[in-house]
């Protein structure tokens, strides 16, 4: 091979790599809005960029390879189409596309691909799909990532990921869930599923702590991008600027969250210094932007309270009154006993370990298993010199929490207590 | 696209004849049937008898066996079905979040298998 044709080589396989990777979510969106077909515009997009492979790497680089993709996909789609064994009943919808195509091939100009990402992303987050199949499908068409990477991020094996992302193709296709962007009425609500699941992405990759680091990050990162590009296709929606501001208000103390050895490190406790300056300053004023829109919500209430901690020089001058208030706020949207017990660890700076105490008992029945719930009440506990039942509550969180690193965390936490430190 | 709204709900649950949140539910009901009128939705709709007169059959090894009952021993029990003609599953949605039953039961929605597509 002469070192031209190594170049070629490489070019191509550069720009397909970063095709997948920046342009995947859009030319996917352009083309189901075509073919009307989830499953049917993934292959054919597929079958395209196998195509561009052999052709740029003989021919070089079309002007446009998203434009020579999306058109190839199109025709690929329309063999597809003709190869089904009862095309006979597609007949015209075959002919319906090869006009389409062939009014566009008499443009001489190269098309402008249609932004139709809003629609995609609607379509993958709508509630008649199991919450789980929401957020794989969105990493799988918006996010561009392949199974076996979306497999490994949720601890699934690769072949009941695909099992997954089948069947809700499949539903979307046979229960007729529409691609289209929803009515004023219905907007606010579905806003805020397409929110959850980019949020539920976020924190797979933010709070949890299995799996491969590598993978976290890259993750949180994937939804942090994802939000960004909901908000240039909704650019004054106020609650997509609030949870963009959560993510990176959350994300700026991603170096701190740890130390050297892999532990936890409380809030509390983390090195202010380690905390990335840039993405809190960027977190700080989309924030802004967002509640100079007068239009509150949950995402924006959330991302207020991670503000307070951003802006706060240590743990002990952070507006803890503000923060008791905020999550009444929250409540308001999210009436559940989890904002609750929030509030109170909240309460218990702002006020006093003592009354947070006597608040968490209204909570006892509704988070009887749930492990926060003991670790709160220990650490209040302890607070209040009562070390016998700091103990136990510290024993019942750690006998309640699932992940490896949470259990030593909390381990960690009691040792400390027991000798006094 | 056709769409089925199954009607359930556990016996026990709804407004109790005669009284006057039985009244309301009826109006209500009346009411749903009237947009789905209005709207040229509806292609069939009826309430069932109590499930306590449900019949059961299956055929096993060629034989017929007849029981008492409905099929499934679930809590909540089938009460009657919507058919609605609509363009997608959130018109399909929208008028079935109007089955008044929805308030103390459960509507699933199903679309009707369509075998000119297959």
């Amino acid at each position: 091979m002469n070192s031209e044709t190594a170049k070629t080589e490489t070019l191509a396989r550069q720009t397909i790599e970063s095709l997948v990777r920046e342009d995947w979510g859009r030319l996917l969106a352009a083309l189901i809005a075509r073919l009307g077909d989830f499953q049917l515009a993934e292959d054919a997009l597929q079958d395209g960029l196998e195509s561009a492979l052999v052709h740029w790497r003989r021919n070089g680089l079309p002007r446009s390879p998203a434009a020579w993709l999306l058109q190839t996909a199109r025709r690929k789609a329309i063999d597809r189409i003709r190869r089904a064994t009862n095309f006979r009943s597609k007949e015209d919808e075959i002919a319906h596309l090869m006009e389409q195509d062939a009014e566009e091939m008499a443009m001489e100009a190269t098309p402008e691909i249609p932004d139709e990402r809003l629609r995609l992303i609607f379509t993958c987050c709508h509630p008649a799909l199991a919450p789980k199949s929401r957020t794989a499908l969105t990493l799988r068409t918006l996010g561009g990532l392949s199974t076996s990477e979306i497999a490994r991020a949720f601890l699934d094996s690769e072949q009941a990921m695909a099992q997954r992302l089948v069947r809700a193709k499949r539903k979307i296709k046979q229960a007729a869930i529409p691609y289209v962007v929803p009515q004023r009425e219905q907007w606010d609500e579905r806003l805020q599923t397409v929110l959850n699941v980019l949020y539920l992405i976020f924190n797979e990759g933010y709070f949890s702590s299995h799996g491969d680091a590598q993978v976290r990050v890259g993750l949180s990162n994937e939804a942090i991008r994802l939000t960004r590009i909901l908000l240039t296709l909704k650019p004054d929606e106020a609650e997509i600027e609030g949870l963009l501001a959560l993510m990176l208000l959350h994300d700026s103390r991603r170096g701190a969250r740890e130390d050297q050895n892999g532990f936890m490190v409380a809030l509390e406790h983390q090195d202010r210094d380690l905390w990335d300056g840039e993405k809190i300053e960027q977190g700080l004023n989309i924030l802004e932007r967002a509640l100079l829109r007068r239009t509150p919500g949950p995402y924006q209430i959330q991302g207020a309270i991670s503000a307070l901690h951003a802006q706060a020089k240590d743990h002990d001058s952070t507006d803890w009154s503000q923060i008791v208030q905020l999550y009444d706020e929250l409540f308001r949207f999210q009436p559940n006993p989890v904002v609750r017990l929030n509030q109170i660890a909240a309460l218990s700076y702002a006020q006093s370990p003592k009354l947070a105490l006597d608040r968490l008992r209204e909570l006892e029945q509704d988070l009887a298993t749930y492990q926060p719930f003991h670790a709160t009440r220990a650490d209040l506990l302890h607070r209040t010199g009562r070390i016998n039942a700091a103990e136990v509550s510290y024993n019942r969180a750690i006998e309640l929490s699932g992940e490896e690193k949470t259990r030593a965390f909390l381990s960690q936490k009691l040792g400390r207590m027991l000798r006094g430190e | 696209m056709k769409y089925l709204a199954l009607i359930y709900a556990a016996p026990d649950t709804g407004p109790v004849p005669d009284t006057p949140e039985f009244g309301k539910l009826l109006a209500d009901y009346q009411a749903a049937s009237e947009t789905y009128e209005k709207d040229g939705v509806l292609l069939a709709g009826e309430a069932l008898q109590d499930s306590d007169t449900a019949t059961s059959i299956r055929i096993r090894n060629g034989k017929t066996e007849t029981m008492d009952g409905p099929f499934a021993e679930t809590k909540e029990q089938l009460g009657g079905f919507y058919m609605f003609e609509c363009a997608n599953i959130d018109e399909a949605i929208k008028y079935a979040s109007m089955i008044p039953t929805a308030k103390y039961g459960t509507v699933e929605v199903r679309p009707i298998m369509d075998y000119s597509k297959m």
